[in-house]
């Protein structure tokens, strides 16, 4: 302190102003998180799909009631309903749909398990990107049910044959959506790990696949979204007394039976229960990642 | 009249004592592009650092000042010449804060001593210290999204400080800001900085900013690299930026700049 320098050492005051300073511009610069309320999230997510359902149906009732085409080709909507209550009554609706959605889970976590490494793989070996890159790509756009003869011919019309189909399905979009996650990792991440020690096995661990992360789920999302067309592809076409009753089976019984009801009911169990897991599981664990990481508004407005 | 001593040698300083060095760069070169037609970004470029010191390095766009660090930091190799770091791998703060947004403030800062291999216990105790060093000790929990440019900054010295490394190598970390907030980080720096004793090989262009933080301001010529000249700043900390010691200073600097940038202009 008894410097003899030109300028004399500042008094202790200009260190609290520069703190109140620094307290200042944190508290105007950070942004503010608030949580939607519970009422907006009704008004303006829950109502608006409910409002098009309701009006898909007043449409469908109202061609009914015109009388567009004959009865058998398009039953009324209450005549779909009492599908369901049957079904429900006879206890098979729970059965039926459980015995696609866990073959259909099943599979999806099969492909997952292989999807992952084989995404990593190509991602990250020059030769094995060079070899396998372009047909994963390709294998994206065949449709799954392009391999339902085939998997009918090795594996008869067994569950197997069904998983096959769902993997060769599920696999590429799972592997493809890793590849394109890890792609898009910004080089600044791996540059600032390996400035601090992470690189090899511990950098791919610690930065390359939570980077990636937001990548591999829209994989994920698109992979069950395979999954679950290529499963009802396979389950109608190879459909067998021998396999439990699925909804694609379901729906192809109906056919058989010439039961539009059934028919139109069998169609919206299999989207209902498309749309359910992917609300249920994909869209939060989207929804939570990409929020944590800023990448998307706290709520829809 | 300026209070700056001004070391007028041209070429490279001699390390004339046997301290080991926080960081020695011996007659570095470095070259991109295939040999041959390769393009020198770096001219025997020597320097050090002593343990402690606080070194600016100035210059041009092109004079290969990220370069260098990058070789310092270890991210990349010299075509020739040495860079010895004695205290092991150096901690390197980016212009861009580098957090990583899937982890809390807090969380980044631990994985840097996790990975330094702190103890899991040890960890978070360390992080909480190292946050309320640069005066963020609420911000343990904040995402970094929810952060504002200085104080990710901030954070982002915390984690770089984590690595308890003796010399912390800086590239333009505060060029993004506005300049009140540079400011008030110029003050933490220097603060944290003179209670840590840490050797800091700091990079910019701003002139006032190397007057205002070093000791030490070494220019460099621009493509390629050369060290032109450099000065000591005996100017007592804490300084201000609007100060006349440090404002007669940069004058001088910004001088010996331009002509370097003026001799491109000539063939």
């Amino acid at each position: 302190m008894a410097s003899t320098e030109a300028p004399a050492p500042r008094p202790p005051a200009e260190s609290q102003d520069l703190a109140g300073l620094e307290a200042g511009l944190d508290a105007l610069d950070s942004v503010q998180i608030k949580r939607t309320p519970f009422t907006q999230v009704l008004l303006h997510k829950v109502l608006p799909p409910v409002l098009a359902v309701l009006l898909v149906v007043a449409v469908w009732k109202v061609l009914v009631l015109a009388g567009v085409t004959d009865d058998y080709k398009l039953p009324d909507p209450s005549a779909v309903w009492d599908s369901l209550t049957e079904l429900w009554v006879q206890g098979t609706l729970l059965d039926i749909i459980w015995t696609s959605v866990s073959r259909g889970l099943l599979g999806f976590l099969a492909a997952l398990a292989i999807g992952t490494p084989l995404g990593l793989l190509v991602a990250r070996v020059r030769f094995v990107r060079a070899a396998l890159g372009p047909i994963l790509s390709g294998l994206q756009s065949l449709p799954s049910v392009a391999w339902v003869p085939a998997a009918v011919i090795w594996l008869g019309i067994t569950d197997s044959a069904m998983y096959a189909v769902i993997l060769l399905g599920a696999v590429p979009s799972i592997a493809n959506g890793l590849v394109s996650g890890i792609d898009h990792v910004p080089p600044l991440y791996l540059r600032a790990g390996r400035t601090m020690g992470a690189t090899g096995a511990r950098g791919a661990w610690h930065i390359l696949l939570p980077a990636a992360l937001p990548g591999y789920i829209a994989g994920l999302k698109q992979g069950w979204a395979f999954s679950w067309r290529s499963l009802m592809a396979a389950e109608l076409i190879a459909s067998s007394p021998d396999l439990g009753l699925g909804l694609g089976q379901f729906l192809e019984n109906a056919r058989t039976d010439s039961d539009m009801p059934g028919v139109l009911l069998g169609i919206i169990l299999i989207l209902f229960v498309g749309i359910a897991i992917d609300l249920i599981v994909f869209s939060p664990l989207e929804r939570r990642v990409l929020r944590v990481r800023g990448l998307a508004a706290a709520g829809g407005r | 009249m300026s209070p700056a001593l001004t070391t007028d040698k041209a070429g490279p300083a001699e390390v004339a004592d046997d301290a080991p060095a926080a960081v020695r760069i011996d007659h570095v070169h470095k070259s991109f592009g295939r040999p041959g037609a390769a393009q020198p970004v770096l001219d025997d470029i020597t320097l050090s650092v002593r343990p402690g010191e606080f070194v600016c390095l100035l210059g041009a766009s092109g004079c290969g000042k990220s370069t260098l660090l990058n070789l310092v930091a270890g991210l990349d190799r010299p075509t020739a010449g040495t860079i010895e770091v004695p205290g092991g791998r150096p901690a390197l703060m980016f212009q861009e804060h580098a957090l990583f947004p899937w982890l809390t403030a807090g969380r980044n800062v631990e994985l840097a001593l996790r990975l330094r291999g702190v103890p899991r216990a040890a960890r978070r105790p360390e992080a909480e210290r190292l946050l309320e060093l640069v005066r963020l000790g609420g911000a343990y929990g904040k995402r970094v999204h929810e952060l504002s440019g200085g104080m990710r900054q901030r954070v982002a010295l915390a984690r770089a400080l984590a690595q308890d490394s003796r010399l912390l190598l800086m590239d333009e970390p505060f060029a993004a800001l506005d300049a009140i907030t540079r400011d008030v980080l110029h003050h933490e720096l220097t603060r944290i900085w003179s209670e840590t004793r840490l050797s800091v090989l700091f990079v910019t262009h701003n002139v006032r900013e190397a007057v205002r933080l070093a000791e030490r301001v070494v220019l460099l010529s621009s493509r390629p690299g050369r060290v032109a000249r450099e000065w000591a700043v005996d100017i007592p900390q804490p300084r201000r930026i609007e100060d006349a010691a440090v404002a007669d200073l940069s004058v001088e600097i910004t001088e010996e700049l331009r002509k370097e940038i003026r001799r491109h202009g000539q063939h």
